[in-house]
């Protein structure tokens, strides 16, 4: 068996840098064993293929570095992704915002079924994967010849970033559909850690009342070295960004530490949270269904207790 | 021009789910369907570009059982011109229905495709994909906003990082995110006159497509629960139970 590992890569103000879910995906691929390749896709990605070459257990490097493949457009990649992937057993690719968008249209070329957001390896044919917002868990046998694969990176422990020796090995082959081209992108700015892989959580929802407010779970959140999340209440009304949603329909995380602020605890909340270690929720609504996940409960006003535990810790 | 919009019938997002004893699947016996909520989202903007003189005709397309006739009659009552119901009973995968759909786009050649990022029961994520791979066609995902401008569609995405603007070729394939727009509700007068709009039946064999999947699911189990813990009753004891019992400060 030889697994193909598709790396994600994020573009910020340091140039182009691996992205962190992909790691997670080596390890998934890692636990279905065999030889693990990672496909760099992109324009400018010197210091992506670099970094894929050092993560450890990943035994040849492709390089696809052509202006066709710049900002990973599916339409493009995608047909890269299917023919280079018809040689191995399974193509594996991180359930980031371009896993989810490219891997589909490769499944489809490939004629076989996807499997979406595993959380565990059962076999090498076998996947655990969450259903209805993480209400249920589906066990999914694959009986294609090439299983097309997402992963939830929150399921696995990422391997280390260093310790491998790959060969980086340059691929050719050009595919323009010309159906498609990159107009923009509005990339919001933080210095905090990222949602995703951030040890400790503060989010905040409808009841921190104005985006303004965000201030004190900002303050708190710097204190604790924390990302900064929200619920889509806070999100549709313009208190933050989209980027910060945490839920079924946004970014799941599974951080040490979870802290719940003014945020009731819908179904859809929870299926981003639930598998955090540590869920803290402060909310004055003794009644609030977030109460029932949640380790610690603090039944306050919210406009108290954050400064009052921004002070403490 | 012409916009397909595709829906699908799920369980109420408002219900919570409860797995089989025999762990064969998810109790849907008596609960509570609807129209998945991105599908709404794909239907509302079919309107609106309906509304702005963009599109012409709107032909709504669910895949499922006989019962969808339901939510493509919403879908009529909020604006969509006809309806096709391509009735299976199975369980399909997004591969099948994507199969399906690719039929229907054949016959029916709209210009731009709307679907929803992924239906709330599934949570797969995967036809709008599968569906622009088959037609060779480009797609936008996880869409916050459509503009059509002649032969083109700019579509903003919501990506991981933030947003992310492309600019596809029509026709192409577009799947919504929930803050695309914010759907209207259907009048009673409009639910009326929906039930005069035709709605066309097909059936996979008919369209000559094999729904045969690569998948298979074992069994559906319930996820491990997680109880509540305990009440702090300040800020003070909260801390110290994060450092010394927890120990995740």
């Amino acid at each position: 068996m030889t697994i193909l590992v598709i790396a994600d890569f994020l573009e910020g103000k340091d140039g182009k840098t691996l992205a962190a879910a992909t790691l997670n995906t080596v390890a998934a691929a890692a636990k279905i064993g065999g030889e693990i390749n990672v496909l760099v896709a992109g324009q400018g990605i010197g210091a992506v293929a670099e970094a894929a070459a050092q993560i450890a257990g990943v035994a040849k490097v492709l390089v696809a570095d052509n202006a066709a493949y710049a900002h990973q457009l599916p339409e493009n990649v995608a047909p890269l992704v299917a023919e280079l992937g018809k040689g191995y057993s399974h193509i594996l690719a991180a359930a980031t915002s371009n896993g989810k968008n490219i891997l589909p249209r490769v499944a489809a070329q490939l004629d076989v079924d996807q499997i979406s957001e595993i959380i565990s390896v059962e076999s090498a044919d076998t996947f655990t994967r969450p259903i209805y917002a993480g209400n249920a868990i589906a066990t999914v046998q694959s009986t294609a010849p090439v299983k097309v694969i997402t992963v939830r990176a929150t399921g696995f422990d990422p391997v280390a970033a260093q310790g491998g020796s790959a060969a980086v090995e340059a691929v050719a082959a050009v595919h323009d559909a010309g159906t498609s081209s990159f107009v923009g992108e509005e990339l919001a700015k933080s210095d905090r850690p990222e949602l995703t892989a951030a040890k400790i959580v503060v989010s905040g929802g409808r009841g921190m009342q104005n985006g303004d407010n965000f201030k004190y779970l900002y303050a708190l959140a710097d204190k604790l070295g924390a990302g900064v999340g929200a619920s889509r209440a806070a999100v549709d009304a313009g208190f933050v960004a989209n980027d910060m949603q945490v839920g079924q329909t946004g970014k799941i995380v599974a951080p040490q530490l979870y802290i719940a602020v003014g945020i009731s605890g819908a179904i859809q909340h929870l299926a981003g949270m639930k598998d955090s270690k540590v869920i803290v929720a402060i909310n004055k609504d003794e009644e609030a269904p977030i109460f029932q996940v949640a380790d610690y409960g603090l039944v306050a006003d919210l406009f108290e207790a954050v400064p009052e535990l921004e002070a403490a810790v | 021009m012409k916009v397909l919009a595709c829906i699908k019938r799920v369980v109420d997002y408002n219900v919570k789910v409860r797995v089989k004893a025999d762990n064969s699947g998810v109790d849907l016996a008596n609960v509570k369907m609807s129209m998945n909520p991105f599908c709404e989202i794909a239907v509302e903007e079919a309107v609106r570009l309906k509304e702005k003189g963009v599109a012409t005709e709107i032909v709504v397309v669910s895949i499922g059982p006989t019962t969808a006739q339901e939510q493509l009659r919403t879908a009529l009552a909020l604006g969509a011109d006809r309806a096709i119901l391509v009735e299976s009973a199975e369980d399909l995968t997004s591969l099948a229905v994507a199969k399906l759909l690719k039929a229907v786009v054949d016959k029916e050649q709209p210009q731009l495709v709307i679907l929803g990022k992924q239906a709330i029961d599934s949570d797969n994520n995967q036809t709008g994909q599968m569906l622009a791979a088959l037609t060779g066609y480009g797609q936008g995902t996880f869409a916050s906003k459509v503009i059509v401008a002649g032969d083109k569609v700019a579509v903003t995405r919501e990506v991981d990082g933030g947003a992310q603007t492309v600019s596809l070729r029509l026709p192409a394939i577009i799947t919504t995110d929930l803050r695309l727009n914010e759907p209207r509700y259907a009048s009673l007068p409009n639910i009326m006159k929906a039930k005069k709009k035709p709605l066309e039946v097909l059936t996979p064999d008919a369209l000559g497509i094999s729904t045969a999947s690569t998948n298979k699911t074992l069994k559906v189990e319930a996820p491990a629960a997680r109880s509540a813990g305990i009440k702090v009753k300040s800020v003070a004891e909260l801390v110290e139970k994060l450092k010394n019992e927890a120990k995740v400060l």
